[in-house]
């Protein structure tokens, strides 16, 4: 696709002729050669949906395997969906409420945690906030999967005392993903406070408020936009996570959705594809309603320094 | 800065403190129990800090602070300084124990059955847990004889105290233990055979679910000279680096090791062993290739895109927009699956739409090839939004400015919107070189490191350095978790210079434009 890259050199004779002095009888040729950017729009549009489109068809088609699933649907059968609900051996509401829970829970609380951070490294002055602003970086860069062994040695322990919170529940994994919350987020989100004037909570002090109403009342409502994004890629992120949910969800009811989808198609490549497919869109469409509606914030959110996939 | 005026206590803190302390109440008498004493340590410190700081008017800052730094000290901080330490081990499938234990293990391992001696009827038995709880033997003689068999020696048990199936003898309920199934048993083959029953002048053995045997033992340990002796051989073991090596120079060692301080032997292992260099620079030159190359051509189409689209005149642009968000907003889990099913060679998409026969991920360059073309699906919808909203973000009146002084529309392009462009994007894709170097996921659901070299099955050549660890740490043959430790060491020393050398150009880059 490096065919695009030379575009605006194509676009050059034409902004020379305005240079020139001559901007208003240019108009209408330049209007008229917007045509080449649709046709470089519906390219990438095309290149953008055919496998969303083909997961659609495949979760559409009455068959129900991979070999008999084209690009467009060529039927339309709710079978899939029936089957998915109904197969004991993948109990997808199961998975469905359990990554709600683990994901919105951790969401909720890294989003906090974050937002406490970010609070005290952007407003409060303190011995060693520098160098606790670099540490809380640097330790995210630890590939922290090869602590899996560690991980799993703590919660074992976790468990003998507190089996709610051990091996194999929702609880232990979000304790897990809670271990990151001072990190990314926690820089992302004192970004976005030390641009917000100070002298909004300096006044609020002087009126006699404590340090937790300005934080609650005031800092959290105003970073409101950015707080939503940190929380969805809180969530994305952990909803794509299968390396650390593999490891500790073993039993088949505590399993999240990507590990319980994968085991799908993992297994018989061809025979569950309908299956797969009909789970992955109840599970990816509310993600991308949410991105849609979000879109504005996101692009703040994102060149803010957040990266997802 | 912040200093509380009166010493109030919100009704927030009064939850929260009561929340901590109502979890240190149910936590310390099982702690206690189990004989925790360092769990318990923390547990109260902990509580004390919380109170602390929760209730002094002076620890502002701490407020905010502590729940993140207690979350990240337990479940990042520990794990990963433990992990940091077992690179200096030779930890791994084989070194899993201590010395004492491995010893003990070959010893139990190395009874043989002694000819013509009687056989028991055996049931294996367990307290608490099927899985993990200890193990013990009932032993039932030919005389019909109940004994009790740990591995400290044999208890008899009363008739009463059992029930025995009346055609074998063997004990099928035993009062405070469970009596482990076939499958069971099964499951906990590997410990069962070393595990003996030492007994006078010899061990009983399991042989089989359900007899046992009682043998001698073919290897003897002396604990001053620390050499384990083959009594059939006569053959001498000296301990070295974790194992028993023959003293003989015929290179034998005992099956069973320990683990022990290796130095820096992993680290060396890495430069100087062929088999781990060979492998290793391969799959570091990919992870480099695939992670740049994924950066460059995500960018590449971003920003082509987001210059033909970002267009006063284009009508529709929003549209373009939404739907062009939609690779990025499917959760990648699902698109990498739906990957995955498309370059299927039997029954994919791409093979049926394109009328070909390619066995997409099973060749080197094909799967190469075909990762960072989905990886540029799944990116490029990011450097477009990004790129997007940084070119309207370049103010309109430099261009302006620029025009009138005579510049050309490439030359603008060049000299204002592209320099202003970098400043903004060049952290973003610094971070993204960096997360896609450790882009578990993409080479897991994509290939999971296939194909494979001929006689090497844990090197693949769409490995990168993140999925080749975790195959070493915890692949199917031979864990080698020592080295799969020092290597992420490695890859953490790497991603913090890439990521440090990243924000001191990006800095440099800011000074040189921020005029």
């Amino acid at each position: 696709m490096t065919h695009l890259l030379p575009q605006p050199a194509t676009e050059a004779p034409s902004q020379i002729g305005a240079v020139a002095g001559a901007p208003a009888p240019r108009q209408r040729p330049r209007g008229d050669r917007v045509w080449w950017r649709h046709l470089i729009g519906l390219v990438a549009l095309v290149f953008a949906l055919f496998p969303i489109v083909f997961l659609v068809s495949a979760a559409l088609n009455p068959v129900g395997t991979l070999s008999t699933t084209s690009l467009l649907p060529d039927g339309v059968s709710l079978n899939n969906f029936a089957k998915l609900l109904s197969d004991p051996n993948s109990p997808y509401l199961r998975w469905y409420g359990n990554t709600l829970l683990i994901c919105g829970v951790s969401a909720m609380l890294n989003v906090l945690i974050g937002a406490g951070g970010a609070f005290a490294f952007s407003r409060l002055r303190f011995r060693g906030r520098r160098a606790g602003l670099i540490t809380v970086l640097l330790v995210q860069m630890f590939p922290n999967f090869i602590a899996v062994v560690a991980l799993y040695l703590v919660f074992i322990q976790i468990g003998s005392v507190f089996p709610a919170a051990g091996l194999n529940t929702s609880l232990g994994l979000i304790l897990v993903y809670l271990g990151g919350a001072m990190g990314v987020n926690t820089w992302l989100l004192k970004g976005y406070l030390d641009t917000i004037p100070r002298e909004l909570d300096e006044s609020a002090l002087i009126d006699g408020a404590t340090s937790g109403q300005v934080f609650f009342r005031i800092t959290l409502p105003l970073a409101a936009p950015m707080l939503v994004v940190v929380g969805l890629f809180s969530f994305v992120a952990n909803l794509n996570e299968i390396l650390l949910a593999n490891v500790f969800l073993t039993d088949t009811s505590q399993k999240t959705l990507a590990i319980g989808l994968f085991g799908l198609v993992s297994g018989e490549h061809n025979t569950d594809y309908g299956e797969f497919a009909a789970g992955s869109l109840l599970a990816g469409l509310p993600v991308v309603l949410i991105y849609l509606y979000l879109q504005k914030y996101l692009v703040k959110g994102l060149t803010a320094g957040a990266v997802k996939g | 800065m912040h200093s509380e005026r009166i010493a109030r206590v919100s009704w927030m803190r009064v939850v929260f403190i009561g929340a901590v302390v109502a979890l240190t109440i149910f936590a310390v008498p099982r702690l206690v129990s189990q004989h925790a004493w360092i769990a318990l340590g923390v547990a109260v410190a902990v509580t004390a800090t919380l109170i602390y700081v929760y209730l002094s008017p002076k620890r502002i800052a701490a407020r905010y602070l502590i729940p993140g730094t207690l979350l990240l000290l337990a479940f990042q901080v520990y794990p990963v300084a433990y992990t940091i330490g077992t690179a200096f081990t030779n930890y791994g499938d084989g070194h899993r124990m201590s010395q004492t234990q491995a010893v003990s293990e070959l010893e139990a391992d190395s009874v043989v059955e002694r000819p013509g001696a009687p056989r028991y009827e055996l049931s294996v038995a367990t307290k608490d847990s099927v899985s993990t709880g200890p193990i013990v033997f009932f032993l039932t003689d030919p005389q019909g004889r109940v004994e009790r068999g740990d591995s400290h020696g044999l208890t008899a048990v009363p008739d009463a105290q059992v029930t025995k199936d009346p055609d074998t003898g063997k004990v099928v309920r035993a009062p405070g233990w469970t009596i482990l199934n076939g499958i069971q048993v099964n499951a906990r083959a590997a410990q069962l055979s070393t595990f003996a029953v030492p007994v006078e002048g010899g061990f009983i053995k399991s042989v089989g679910l359900s007899e046992a045997f009682i043998g001698e033992r073919t290897l003897r340990y002396d604990v001053a000279t620390q050499i384990m002796t083959d009594t059939r051989t006569g053959v001498a073991y000296r301990p070295k680096a974790g194992t028993f090596v023959a003293a003989d120079g015929s290179g034998r060692v005992l099956p069973i090791g320990w683990k022990t301080d290796v130095g820096l032997r992993n680290f060396a292992a890495v430069v100087t062993d062929p088999s781990i260099r060979g492998p290793f620079l391969r799959v570091l030159a990919w992870t480099v290739a695939f992670a740049s190359l994924s950066v460059l051509t995500t960018f590449a189409l971003g920003l082509g895109l987001a210059l033909a689209l970002d267009h006063p005149r284009l009508r529709g642009q929003r549209i373009y927009r939404s739907l062009l968000l939609l690779p990025y907003a499917l959760p990648a889990f699902i698109s990498l699956l739906v990957w995955q099913s498309m370059y299927n060679k039997d029954f994919g998409l791409l093979n049926r739409l394109l009328q070909t026969d390619i066995d997409w991920l099973g060749g080197i360059w094909t799967a190469r090839g075909s990762i960072l073309l989905t990886n540029l699906w799944l990116g490029f919808p990011y450097m477009f939004l990004v790129c997007t909203g940084l070119l309207q973000s370049v103010p309109s009146e430099l261009k302006e400015a620029a025009r009138v002084d005579g510049a050309s529309s490439l030359r603008v392009f060049r000299s204002v919107t592209m320099p202003l462009l970098l400043v903004g994007i060049a952290p973003l894709l610094i971070a993204s070189f960096a997360y896609n170097f450790n882009s578990y996921n993409t080479i897991k659901l994509l290939t999971d490191g296939g194909p494979f070299p001929p006689g090497n099955s844990t090197a693949g050549n769409t490995d990168i350095l993140i999925s080749y660890t975790f195959r070493l740490a915890f692949g199917g043959q031979g864990a080698q978790y020592g080295l799969a430790a020092a290597i992420s060491l490695f890859i953490f020393m790497l991603v913090g210079l890439i990521s440090f050398a990243g924000f001191r150009r990006t800095r440099a880059l800011e000074e040189v434009y921020a005029a």
